[in-house]
C-alpha cells in the first residue's frame, strides 16, 4: 500500500482549530502512508498540483484529503487523481472541516485527536476500497416536453433546433398556455398572440416536433436515457386529419351555456368547441359530458337506459354539418406508448380560486373577477372585443380596483409566497383600462410593489404618472356588494386613515397556484413537489432545472411563480441540458452504487421494497437481487436493509465501515 | 413629527411585557394594514392597529400610551382572525390596556356615568365595560 | 331530550325576551332546558392576557356546575356568554397547567375540572341535533314574505377556534330563516361588531356604527334584524332611540332574537314572543307579513 494524506489547513478555517500539523505527523505513523503533509488551500491550484505531483513522485496508490465536506471536492481531487493516473475512486475525503473543526470549535485540543482519528479511519477506508470504472448507459435521443405553455413551446423549439425529435404532450386541446390567454405583456406591452403564435406555427410545422394535443401522461417507467412512456390521447370524437378547422360543427351544436375555459368562465362555449380562433392544432373536440348524443350513448351502454329496437337518431347535427364528414361518434381514448431519453415537466400554473377569499366575496360578487378574468375582458380576442365590462350588467366601469396580494403572502389564510407576477400585471391592467376608459379612475390596494425585472420599475413609475393611478397601501379586509357597486374596505397606511371605496368592478391579483393534477403526475414522474405542490428542483441556486431523479428536468412556472422572460430563460435552459445529456454517446453513472453478491443473495426482496429509486428487481429465474446501475444512486438503504450481508455499496463494504468504526471506538474498550 | 429612533429600546422590557401578555411576535408584523382596513373603531382611533404595531418594533410603547386607540377597541377580533401573520392583535391591545389598568388607573370613571344612563344599561354592558375598561 | 342550560345574568333581567322565546321554542321541540343549579356570571368577556387565570375561575366554576348537574354539554343563547365559556374551556383543554391552578384555588368545590364539557350555542344544536326538517314540520304560521337581515356579530363567529359556522360566510341564521318560511337579505354587516362596550365609554361610536348597519339592512329590503347577543341587541335596538336624536333622518327598523320570530313561527301562545321586552315593538312586521301573502 502507497497511501499520500494531504491535510488542508482550509485558512484559518480548519486550522484555526486544528492542529493540522500535528494531524499530518501523526497520519505519517499509519501504516501504509508513505507521504503525509499539510497546505493552506487543498483545493488551490497549487494544491491540487501539490497532490498530482506526489502521486506520481511517489507512485501513490491510494490518496486521503482532509478538507471540508466531499459534496464540495471529492470531485476535484478525483478528477487530479485521474490526471495523474491514478483510479479516481481510490481517492476518499476525510471530513475535518464541518465534522470537526466547526462543531468543536471551542475544544481544539479534542478537536485536533478527533481529527487524527478521522484521518486514520478514512485511509483504512482507502485501503479496501476497489478501482472503480464508471458504468455506461445507452441513450434514447428523443425528448419528451410535458405542457404546452409558452414554456414548453420554447423548450420544444430549442431541443427540435438541436436536431433532436421531441414529443410535446399538451392536456387542453391546444398549445398556448396562459400566455396566449392575456391582452397585452409587461413592461413592453407586446400583443401575446403576435409573439406567442409564431411560436406555435413553428412547433406545429417542425417535422422534430410531434404535436400531441388533448393528451395526458398515463404512466411513466425506466430511467434517465430509457423513459417508456404511455400516453392517453383523450377520444376528441373528431377525425383530425379529415377536420378543416372551418368551425361549422361549432356553429351548428344547439348545446350552449357550458362556461368558456378560454375565457375563464366569462362567457359561454357550446359542447362541440375549438378553443379560440389561433388554436394549434386548429381543430374542435367534443365535451363528451355535455354532448347529447354521447351522454344518450353512455347511458345505453350503462343500461339505463333500454336500448331501442330501432336506431332512434339523437342530435348528430355537428355531424350533419361537417362537409369532410370528420365526427366520430366511435372515438374512444387511445395508448400510445413512446421511448424516450428525458423529460421535461413545464405544467405551469392555475390562480387560486376567489371561492377561497370569503372576506372578498366568496366568489359570489359577480363584478369582482381575479386577474386572469380581467385580462380576457381586455383582450380583443376576448369575451367583450377588448372592452372591459362588468360581468353583472355589461356596462363600462368608471371606477377599477385592483386588489393586491390577494391569497398571496398570506400564512394564515392563504399561501406564504409571493406570486411575484402580480404586482406587474395589475400596474398594467390598471394602465390598459386607463387607456380605454380616459376618465375611468383607478385605484391599486398593495402592501409592496415588486417590479425588479428588467424595464419594470420604469414601467410602473410610468403608468403611475402618465395615468395618474392611485396606489394605496394597505391590504383590504373586506368586500362587499351594495346597490350595484362594489365596496372595498382598506386602510391607506402611509396617511394612517381607513379607507372605504365604493368602485364598479374589482380585480383581484389572486395567488399563483400549481395546475391541477400536478401531484399525482409528479408521483408517476417520481419527481417530489415542495409543501404547496410546485415541482422540486435539486438545488434552489445551482440546480434550479433539474430534479433529483436523474433525467427528469423542469421549467417555467411549474417549478414557481415567474413572469414570461425567466420562464422562456429556463424553458431554454432546461432544453440545453437535455441536449447536454444528448450530445454524449452514452451516459456515464457514478460506481459507488449498491451490488449483491449472488453467491450469498437468498432472493429475499427487502431491498427492494426499501429502494426508493425502484432501482433493484428480483430476478425470477435465477432469485437474485438486480441493481439497476443507471438508476442506483448509491444511498445504501438496501445494504442496511439486507439480512443476509448479500448486498454492500461498493467502496462502503460492511467491513469498511466495521474498519472505521474500530478506530473511532479504539479509546473506549 | 419626528421620531427618535434609539437602539436600545427595540424590543425593551415594556415591549417584551407585551409581547409576553399578549403572546405575540412584534416583529412578525409586516404592515400589510390589513388589521386597520377591517377594525371597526378605527374612525374614533387617534392612532391605526398597524401603526401600535410600528410603534412596538420602534420600542415606543410610551407614545402608544399616550393615544386611545386601545381604550377604543371594541375587542371584536376582526384583526386577529384576518392578519396574514397569525398575530393576535386583539390580544395586544388587550395587553396595552392591563399595562396601564395594572397600575391602578381606571380609562372608564364609572361615578362619571350618569345616574341615569346607568339605570338602562343591561348588565352585559356594565360588566364587559368594567372588566375591559377599569382596573 | 334534556340539556345543561347557562342563562347568563342578562337574559334574566333585559333579554327576558331571549329567555322566554327559547325556552318555549325548545320544549316545542322537544327539548329541555335544564337551568345550571349555582350559576354565576361568566365574566362577559374572555381575558386574553397570557398571565390571566384568576378571571377564568367564573366561566370554569359554571362548567363544574353542568358535571354536578350530571350533564356532559351546555346549551347557551347569549353570543358574549358563549364565547367567553367556550374559550376558557378550549384554554383548559390545551393548558393543563392553568386547568391544574384553578382546581386547586377552587378547592372548597366538590369536584375538579377536567376540561370534558362541551359547550354549544342553542343554533348549532338547532342546525346539528334538530335539523331543518324538523324545524319545518313545527312551523304553522310560515313567516312568508318576511325578509331578515341576519346579525352574527362578532362572538358567534370570531375567533375561529370558538366559530360555531364558516368564519366569514356563516349561513346558519340564512338556513333557520328558509326553515321559517322567510328570506334572508345578504348582509354584508352580518358579521361586524355593534361596537359593544364601547356604548358605555365611548356612546358615539355605537351611534355611528347602528346608523350606517340599520339602514343598510333597511335599504337592501330587510324588515328586522335577528340577532343572538343582549349585547348587539341593546347596541343595535335599544340605542335607535339616540340615533334618532343624532340623525333625524333615521327611521327605527324592529331589532329580534332568533328564538322570537321562531315561536312566532311555531305558532305559540302569545306570551311566549316576548315583545314587550323589545324597545322597538315589532308586532308590526308580522301583521304585515299576513297582508302579503
Amino acid at each position: 500500500m502507497r497511501i499520500g494524506v494531504f491535510v488542508c489547513h482550509c485558512g484559518l478555517n480548519i486550522a484555526g482549530v486544528i492542529d493540522v500539523k500535528k494531524v499530518a505527523e501523526e497520519a505519517k505513523k499509519i501504516p501504509g502512508v508513505v507521504f503525509s503533509e499539510s497546505y493552506i488551500y487543498m483545493c488551490s491550484e497549487p494544491g491540487q498540483k501539490l497532490v498530482e505531483n506526489t502521486i506520481k513522485k511517489y507512485k501513490l496508490d491510494g490518496v486521503v484529503v482532509a478538507n471540508c465536506s466531499p459534496s464540495l471536492h471529492e470531485r476535484t481531487f478525483r478528477n487530479v487523481a485521474a490526471r495523474a493516473g491514478l483510479n479516481p475512486y481510490r481517492v476518499e475525503i476525510a471530513n475535518i472541516r464541518e465534522q470537526v473543526a466547526w462543531p468543536h470549535e471551542d475544544v481544539p485540543e479534542e478537536a485536533t485527536k478527533k481529527a487524527i482519528k478521522v484521518v486514520e479511519a478514512t485511509v483504512r477506508r482507502v485501503k479496501k476500497n476497489m478501482a472503480l470504472i464508471p458504468a455506461k448507459i445507452p441513450v434514447n435521443k428523443k425528448a419528451l416536453v410535458i405542457g404546452g405553455g409558452i414554456a414548453g413551446i420554447q423548450a420544444a423549439l430549442d431541443i427540435a433546433d438541436g436536431g433532436y425529435e421531441v414529443y410535446l404532450v399538451e392536456k387542453t386541446p391546444t398549445i398556448g398556455g396562459k400566455m396566449i390567454l392575456l391582452s397585452e405583456t409587461f413592461p413592453t406591452l407586446d400583443c401575446p398572440q403576435c409573439i406567442e403564435t409564431p411560436k406555435m406555427t413553428d412547433v406545429s410545422q417542425n417535422p422534430r416536433i410531434h404535436l400531441m394535443t388533448y393528451s395526458e401522461i398515463e404512466d411513466v417507467s425506466g430511467y434517465v436515457g430509457n423513459f417508456k412512456v404511455r400516453v392517453r390521447h383523450k377520444a376528441s370524437y373528431v377525425d383530425w386529419s379529415k377536420c378543416l378547422g372551418c368551425g361549422d360543427c361549432v356553429k351548428a351544436c344547439p348545446i350552449k351555456g357550458i362556461p368558456s375555459e378560454v375565457n375563464r368562465g366569462l362567457s359561454d362555449r357550446k359542447a362541440i368547441y375549438i378553443p379560440f380562433e389561433q388554436a394549434v392544432p386548429l381543430v374542435p373536440v367534443i365535451d363528451a359530458e355535455r354532448c347529447t348524443k354521447l351522454l344518450y350513448e353512455k347511458k345505453v351502454a350503462e343500461g339505463r337506459i333500454k336500448k331501442p329496437s330501432k336506431p332512434v337518431k339523437v342530435c348528430e347535427k355537428c355531424q350533419d354539418a361537417c362537409e369532410p364528414k370528420a365526427i366520430n361518434f366511435e372515438d374512444v381514448d387511445r395508448i400510445e406508448e413512446i421511448e424516450v431519453g428525458a423529460i421535461i415537466v413545464a405544467t405551469g400554473f392555475e390562480l387560486m380560486p376567489i371561492e377561497n377569499l370569503p372576506e372578498y366575496g366568496g366568489g359570489k360578487i359577480p363584478d369582482v373577477i381575479d386577474g386572469l378574468q380581467f385580462e380576457r375582458l381586455l383582450c380583443a380576442s376576448g369575451p367583450t372585443s377588448g372592452t372591459p365590462r362588468r360581468p353583472s350588467d355589461g356596462k363600462i366601469p368608471e371606477t377599477v380596483a385592483f386588489v393586491h396580494c390577494a391569497g398571496s403572502r398570506d400564512p394564515a389564510h392563504g399561501v406564504a409566497y409571493c406570486s411575484r407576477i402580480c404586482c406587474m400585471y395589475l400596474a398594467k391592467q390598471a394602465y390598459i383600462y386607463r387607456h380605454f376608459v380616459h376618465n375611468g379612475k383607478a385605484f391599486l390596494f398593495y402592501i409592496d410593489i415588486r417590479s425588479n425585472g428588467k424595464g419594470y420599475e420604469e414601467f410602473v413609475q410610468r403608468a403611475k404618472e402618465e395615468e395618474g393611478i392611485v396606489f394605496i397601501r394597505g391590504k383590504v379586509s373586506k368586500i362587499f356588494q351594495r346597490g350595484d357597486k362594489v365596496v372595498l374596505w382598506g386602510a391607506d397606511t402611509l396617511t394612517g386613515e381607513r379607507i372605504e371605496l365604493e368602485v364598479d368592478l374589482v380585480v383581484l391579483g389572486t395567488a399563483m397556484v400549481p395546475s391541477y393534477g400536478v401531484k399525482e403526475l409528479a408521483s408517476k414522474l417520481r419527481i417530489p413537489t415542495d409543501i404547496y405542490g410546485w415541482l422540486q428542483e435539486a438545488h434552489l441556486k445551482l440546480r434550479p432545472l433539474e430534479t433529483v431523479t436523474a433525467g427528469v428536468f423542469i421549467a417555467g412556472a411549474a417549478q414557481f411563480p415567474k413572469d414570461i422572460t425567466d420562464t422562456v430563460s429556463q424553458a431554454s435552459g432546461a432544453a440545453g441540458k437535455v441536449l447536454a445529456l444528448f450530445s454524449k454517446p452514452e451516459l456515464t453513472r457514478e460506481p459507488t452504487i449498491a451490488q449483491a453478491d449472488i453467491e450469498v443473495c437468498a432472493g429475499c426482496g427487502f431491498c427492494r421494497d426499501v429502494c426508493a429509486y425502484d432501482a433493484i428487481t428480483i430476478d425470477p429465474k435465477r432469485k437474485v437481487s438486480v441493481v439497476n446501475e443507471a438508476v442506483c444512486e448509491g444511498c445504501g438503504a438496501c445494504s442496511a436493509a439486507c439480512p443476509s450481508g448479500a448486498m454492500t455499496l461498493k467502496n462502503l463494504a460492511k467491513t469498511q465501515v466495521f474498519d472505521m468504526v474500530e478506530v473511532a471506538t479504539e479509546d473506549y474498550e | 413629527m419626528e421620531l427618535k429612533l434609539r437602539p436600545e429600546e427595540i424590543r425593551n422590557d415594556l415591549v417584551k411585557k407585551v409581547e409576553e401578555l399578549a403572546g405575540v411576535n412584534v416583529f412578525a408584523c409586516y404592515q400589510c394594514g390589513k388589521c386597520s382596513s377591517g377594525c371597526p373603531s378605527v374612525p374614533y382611533m387617534e392612532i391605526l392597529p398597524n401603526q401600535v404595531l410600528r410603534l412596538l418594533q420602534f420600542g415606543k410603547v410610551e407614545r402608544i400610551l399616550q393615544t386611545n386607540t386601545h381604550w377604543v377597541c371594541a375587542s371584536c377580533f376582526v384583526c386577529s382572525t384576518r392578519c396574514p401573520k397569525d398575530i393576535d392583535i386583539a390580544a395586544v391591545m388587550e395587553a396595552l390596556r392591563q399595562i396601564e389598568l395594572r397600575k391602578n388607573q381606571d380609562y372608564l370613571i364609572v361615578r362619571r356615568i350618569d345616574t341615569e344612563e346607568m339605570k338602562e344599561f343591561p348588565p352585559i354592558a356594565l360588566v364587559s365595560a368594567f372588566r375591559k375598561l377599569t382596573a | 331530550m334534556k340539556i345543561a342550560y347557562y342563562p347568563g345574568c342578562t337574559l334574566k333581567s333585559t333579554a327576558k325576551n331571549f329567555e322566554i322565546s327559547a325556552i318555549a321554542v325548545a320544549k316545542e321541540l322537544g327539548i329541555e332546558f335544564v337551568e345550571l343549579s349555582r350559576w354565576n356570571c361568566c365574566g362577559t368577556v374572555y381575558s386574553m392576557t397570557s398571565d390571566d387565570v384568576i378571571h377564568q375561575l367564573a366561566p370554569i366554576r359554571n362548567l363544574i356546575r353542568v358535571k354536578e348537574d350530571g350533564f356532559e354539554k351546555v346549551v347557551i343563547l347569549c353570543s358574549m356568554c358563549f364565547n367567553t365559556l367556550k374559550r376558557a374551556n378550549l384554554l383548559v383543554q390545551r393548558d393543563r397547567e392553568k386547568l391544574g391552578k384553578i382546581n386547586d384555588f377552587m378547592y372548597l368545590e366538590n369536584i375538579d375540572y377536567a376540561g370534558d364539557v362541551e359547550v354549544l350555542h342553542f343554533l348549532e344544536i338547532l342546525r346539528d341535533e334538530v335539523g331543518w326538517d324538523e324545524i319545518r314540520k313545527h312551523v304553522k304560521n310560515p313567516l312568508n314574505g318576511l325578509v331578515f337581515a341576519p346579525y352574527y356579530g362578532c362572538l358567534l363567529v370570531r375567533p375561529p377556534e370558538v366559530a360555531i359556522d364558516n368564519v366569514e360566510m356563516p349561513y346558519v341564521l340564512d338556513r333557520l330563516f328558509e326553515s321559517l318560511g322567510a328570506k334572508a337579505i345578504d348582509y354584508p354587516y352580518s358579521t361586524e361588531c355593534c361596537g359593544a362596550y364601547n356604548t358605555v365609554s365611548n356612546p358615539d361610536i355605537v351611534l355611528d356604527r347602528t346608523y350606517t348597519m340599520v339602514n343598510l339592512a333597511r335599504q337592501q329590503g330587510a324588515d328586522a334584524i335577528i340577532l343572538s347577543c343582549p349585547l348587539c341587541d341593546f347596541n343595535l335596538e335599544t340605542r335607535q332611540k339616540k340615533v334618532m336624536e343624532k340623525y333625524p333622518d333615521f327611521h327605527p327598523l324592529p331589532v329580534l332574537y332568533f328564538t322570537q320570530i321562531m315561536a312566532v313561527a311555531f305558532g305559540l301562545p302569545e306570551d311566549t314572543y316576548g315583545f314587550e321586552y323589545n324597545p322597538i315593538n315589532p308586532e308590526g312586521i308580522f301583521k304585515k307579513a299576513g297582508e302579503r301573502l
